[in-house]
C-alpha cells in the first residue's frame, strides 16, 4: 500500500504558489473543499486561477477568496449568486471565461485521461466557440476544446483511506471524481479517513493513483444554498 | 392565458412513459408536479442524479442531495448518482429523451438564447448549451414577452446564442408553437387567447393553418 496520508491541511497544501492554477471540486456550495479553501485564504495566495464550476456565495466557498481579490481567472460555467463576484468581473479586476458545464467537466475529465482535446457539440454557433476548431462528423457541427492544466486539483469525499481511494456520498460527487488526477497534484479532503482495508474495493468511486494527499478534513460546515422543504401531508 | 403553473401543466402533457427528462430552473422545474402518476419517467439533475424527487420534510434535507437550481432534494426507489463527466454523457450522448428550459429569446429558425444580457447580467450558461447542443427534443418554457411587453418569439435573436436551430417546441401563457422551416407554427391557443392576440404578440413569423384549437389542460 502507498500511503497518501499527510498530517493536515498545512501540509496538503505544500508547494502552493501564487500565479498557480487551482481546479476545485464542488456544484454550487455541495461538495467543495471548505478546507483548502480555508488554507488558501489564510495563506494569502494570490493572482489565482481558478477552475471550478461556480465562484460560492458572498461569503462562504471561493466568494472568501474572491472578498480578498486573491483570484485573478475565474472558469466556471455559472456564476449566478454571489454579488461580489458580478461587481469584480463587471469592473474588470476579474477575468473571466465562461465554459458550458458539460465541457468544463470533460475538460478535467480528458486531462484525467490523458486527451489533448475533444470534440463537443456545446458552444457551436455561439460567442463560446469564436476562435476555436469547429469540425463536421455526420453532418453534425463541432468545437475542438483542450483539455484543462493545473497545478492542483483540490477535491472533497465523503470517505477516503490511507491510499487515498476515496467515496463520495449524493450529488457532493459532483465534478470532484473528474478532477482527480486532472492536476499535477490532487488534494482529497474527506470527512472520514480510514485505513487501509477499510473501504470495499468493490465501492471505491477513484482509486487512489489519482490521488497525491489525503486527509481528514477538521470541520465541514457544509451550508445549504437553496434550502426547499415540502409540508407533511 | 396560461399563468407559470399553466404553461408547466400543459408541457407535462408532453412527457411520455419511459422517458428519461431534464428540467432547467423556473418553470421547467415546475413540471415534475403535473406529470400523470400512471406513467414511469425519471428526472435528472445535471448536478448528479438521476431519479429526483419531491422536495424534503423539514428536518430531513441534506446538504449533500440538491438539484441543478441548489435545492434541497429527495430521491425515489431506483435513484443513482454520478459525477458530472457522466451526467452529461446522458446529455451528450442523448440518453436524455426530453430537454425543458427557459428562455429569454427564440428565433423562428430554433435558434435559443438565454444566459447572457450584455453589460447587465452574465450568470453563465451552466449546463444549457450542452443541452440543447445535444438534445432532441427541446421544449422551452417562457412568458410570450418579457417585464416591457415586447415579443420572445423573433425573426432573429438579439442576445448572445445559447444554442443554434434547436429548439422543436414552445409552450407559452398565450400558445403551444412548433419550430418548422415556415417559422412558428401555432398548434394550440391558451383559454381565451386569439389567434389574434399571438400574431400581436409574435414578431417572428407565425404560421396559421385553418382552425387553431384551445389548449386542453
Amino acid at each position: 500500500m502507498i500511503n497518501k496520508t499527510v498530517a493536515n491541511v498545512t501540509e496538503a497544501l505544500k508547494g502552493t504558489e501564487d500565479g498557480m492554477t487551482f481546479m476545485l471540486g464542488g456544484f454550487g456550495l455541495c461538495g467543495i473543499p471548505e478546507n483548502a479553501i480555508a488554507e488558501l485564504v489564510r495563506l494569502g495566495i494570490k493572482d489565482i486561477t481558478c477552475i471550478s464550476n461556480n465562484a460560492g456565495v458572498d461569503d462562504f466557498g471561493l466568494g472568501l477568496l474572491l472578498q480578498k481579490h486573491q483570484i485573478k481567472k475565474m472558469i466556471s460555467s455559472y456564476v449566478g449568486e454571489n454579488d461580489e463576484f458580478e461587481r469584480q468581473m463587471l469592473s474588470g479586476e476579474l477575468e473571466v471565461e465562461l465554459t458550458p458545464q458539460g465541457t468544463l467537466a470533460e475538460k478535467c475529465r480528458a486531462a484525467q485521461a490523458g486527451f489533448p482535446a475533444f470534440y463537443t457539440p456545446a458552444g457551436y454557433g455561439t460567442e463560446v466557440a469564436e476562435g476555436k476548431e469547429t469540425r463536421e462528423f455526420d453532418g453534425k457541427m463541432y468545437v475542438l476544446e483542450p483539455a484543462f492544466k493545473a497545478d492542483f486539483a483540490f477535491v472533497k469525499a465523503w470517505k477516503g483511506d490511507e491510499a487515498g481511494n476515496l467515496i463520495f456520498k449524493g450529488t457532493a460527487r459532483n465534478f470532484n471524481p473528474c478532477m482527480c488526477g486532472a492536476a499535477t497534484i490532487t488534494v482529497a479532503e474527506v470527512e472520514e479517513l480510514l485505513p487501509a482495508g477499510s473501504l470495499d474495493p468493490n465501492e471505491i468511486h477513484i482509486p487512489g493513483i489519482f490521488v497525491q494527499r489525503i486527509f481528514q478534513g477538521d470541520t465541514f460546515e457544509k451550508r445549504i444554498e437553496q434550502r426547499t422543504v415540502r409540508e407533511k401531508a | 392565458m396560461l399563468d407559470k403553473n399553466g404553461i408547466a401543466k400543459r408541457i407535462a402533457k408532453e412527457v411520455k412513459d419511459g422517458y428519461y427528462v431534464n428540467l432547467g430552473i423556473g418553470i421547467p422545474t415546475l413540471v415534475a408536479n403535473f406529470v400523470r402518476d400512471d406513467i414511469s419517467v425519471e428526472f435528472q439533475s445535471e448536478n448528479g442524479v438521476l431519479g429526483m424527487g419531491p422536495f424534503p420534510f423539514e428536518g430531513e434535507e441534506d446538504a449533500d442531495i440538491i438539484n441543478a437550481g441548489k435545492q434541497t432534494i429527495t430521491t425515489l426507489p431506483g435513484a443513482s448518482f454520478f459525477d458530472s463527466a457522466l451526467s452529461f454523457s446522458m446529455i451528450r450522448g442523448q440518453h436524455v429523451d426530453l430537454t425543458i428550459l427557459g428562455a429569454m429569446e427564440v428565433a423562428e429558425n430554433g435558434d435559443i438564447a438565454n444566459w447572457k444580457i450584455p453589460g447587465k447580467m452574465v450568470k453563465g450558461m451552466g449546463g444549457a448549451m450542452d443541452l440543447v447542443a445535444s438534445a432532441e427534443n427541446i421544449i422551452v418554457a417562457m412568458m410570450h414577452t418579457n417585464r416591457a411587453g415586447q415579443s420572445k418569439l423573433l425573426k432573429r435573436c438579439t442576445l448572445p446564442l445559447t444554442g443554434v436551430g434547436c429548439v422543436t417546441k414552445i409552450v407559452t401563457n398565450l400558445a403551444v408553437l412548433e419550430v418548422t422551416e415556415e417559422g412558428f407554427k401555432l398548434l394550440e391557443r391558451a383559454p381565451g387567447v386569439s389567434v389574434e392576440g399571438i400574431q400581436e404578440a409574435t414578431e417572428g413569423r407565425l404560421v396559421v393553418e385553418g382552425d387553431v384549437p384551445e389548449m386542453n389542460i
